[in-house]
């Protein structure tokens, strides 16, 4: 029997390993599987590249794993949002790397990662600071640059409900970078807010095919984040 | 700047799929003339973008680009990132309205980093979505705070994408990008073109029928 569900957050991360490189999903809050870091922060590993779009806001989630001095390098777009201190403060203080990538260069990386193709030419960051040093080829009498395919070791993802194969479906604007870094990584461990069983999903309206999944856990109703920023709340509590 | 972006919803046809920057290109949204339908786009994987909602009913998965909780229209779909800017790069998205801080005679674009050595750089999806879509319309005050023109003969601030920019709409004037030049297309009321020139740091054409 395939079953696909673990017991606990803190299982399924148990084997995140020092200078892993993980994907985080979210945009803001949104899609931020925040049970699942905090899970990581309570693990330990060190020394880790981070792959999400933001770099999380007040001191839970992925702010905490960095205020935690877990994560080396940024991987992001936009790395300073509302309420977000811990990576200006460690970046300012030259403290954390950062690679800066436009947002849709990183969630094609992404996807290409996940897909088998090493590397692709977009016109996005040609003439800008963001291109520079890139190799630049022109296609017709356009201009691209070449941008190499991102995977990793690890990816955390929040969905809103999954089957023990690990088809999922998301919530919303909370599926944003979730389908494309199921793709991208070796080990692929989601947080669910609800378990169906097999045949619960429609097959017509699953999101991401089981197949790009390892670990399910069964998060029932996750915390939101920018509740507990609202609350001053801090990880560890 | 409502009656700028009212000029600039009137400007946009029926049936255009539509990405609003964030912060003043926002207000493009509150405009759109009766009977004309536009498909709102948000980087962050929704068509169908509604109006914010009222305070106690917000859905922190529900958000737009700016992260502000919004709501979705009947009709509307949503997506993963990756198909969201292929509907960018793709050529998809029909207008992209966006702030400035800087847009030269040639229609360069420098809106997301003054290049201070102590910022925190942040692009989001700015590079993408100048490369992508069809037109690209910019809103924006005509000066700085300070009183600097941001229509410049070249950009000093970093860019974002290279001729990149068709359309400016200023509470001055309404400014075409053309063959490397900017040609005024329209003044706003009490505005004559030697003031508009005057706060202008790059050189204007007038349109023979403005």
């Amino acid at each position: 029997m395939i079953d696909k569900i673990v017991g606990s957050a803190k299982d399924a991360v148990s084997d995140i390993f020092d200078g892993a490189v993980v994907m985080i999903s979210g945009f803001g809050e949104a899609g931020s599987p925040i049970e699942l870091i905090h899970a990581l922060i309570d693990h330990g590993a060190r020394n880790l590249t981070i792959v999400s779009n933001n770099t999380g806001s007040g001191h839970v989630g992925l702010a905490a794993l960095i205020a935690n001095r877990q994560v080396r390098k940024m991987i992001c777009s936009f790395p300073r949002t509302a309420n977000s201190k811990v990576f200006p403060e460690l970046y300012t203080k030259g403290e954390i790397e950062l690679e800066l990538v436009p947002q849709g260069t990183l969630a094609e990386r992404i996807r290409a990662g996940g897909s088998g193709i090493p590397a692709f030419y977009t016109p996005a960051s040609v003439n800008t600071p963001l291109g520079l040093n890139k190799e630049v080829r022109v296609f017709g009498e356009r201009s691209y640059v070449l941008e190499h395919a991102l995977t990793a070791d690890f990816s955390l993802v929040k969905c809103r409900a999954a089957d023990r194969y690990g088809n999922l479906v998301y919530n919303k604007t909370a599926r944003n970078f979730g389908p494309i870094m199921c793709m991208g990584a070796r080990t692929t461990i989601v947080q669910a807010s609800e378990i169906l069983p097999l045949g619960g999903i429609d097959p017509e309206i699953v999101i991401t095919p089981g197949i790009f999944v390892k670990r399910v856990v069964h998060i029932p109703n996750p915390v939101h984040e920018s509740v507990l920023v609202a609350e001053n709340r801090r990880y560890p509590w | 700047m409502s009656e700028v972006a009212l000029q600039v919803a009137l400007d946009i046809p029926n049936g255009s799929y539509v990405n609003l920057g964030i912060g003043i290109p926002e207000l493009v949204a509150d405009y759109v003339p009766q009977g004309r339908e536009v498909i709102y786009h948000t980087e962050n994987g929704l068509l169908g973008m509604g109006p914010v909602p009222s305070a106690d009913a917000g859905d922190p998965e529900l958000i737009n680009a700016g992260k502000k909780c919004i709501t979705a229209l009947p009709g509307a779909c949503f997506f993963h990132h990756a198909d969201s800017f292929s509907m960018i790069r793709g050529g998809h998205i029909d207008y992209c309205v966006l702030g400035a801080l800087q847009v030269s005679a040639d229609g360069d674009l420098a809106n997301w980093s003054t290049g201070e050595p102590n910022a925190i750089p942040a692009v989001g999806g700015a590079m993408d979505l100048v490369a992508g879509a069809k037109n690209i319309v910019v809103i924006s005050q005509h000066s700085t705070k300070n009183g600097e023109p941001k229509i410049v003969e070249t950009c000093t601030y970093p860019l974002t994408g290279k001729k990149v920019v068709n359309r400016i709409y200023t509470n001055l004037a309404v400014i075409d990008v053309k063959d490397n030049r900017l040609w005024v297309s329209k003044l706003a009321p009490g505005v004559s073109f030697e003031y508009l020139q005057a706060n202008t740091g790059a050189i204007l054409q007038m349109e023979s029928d403005c």
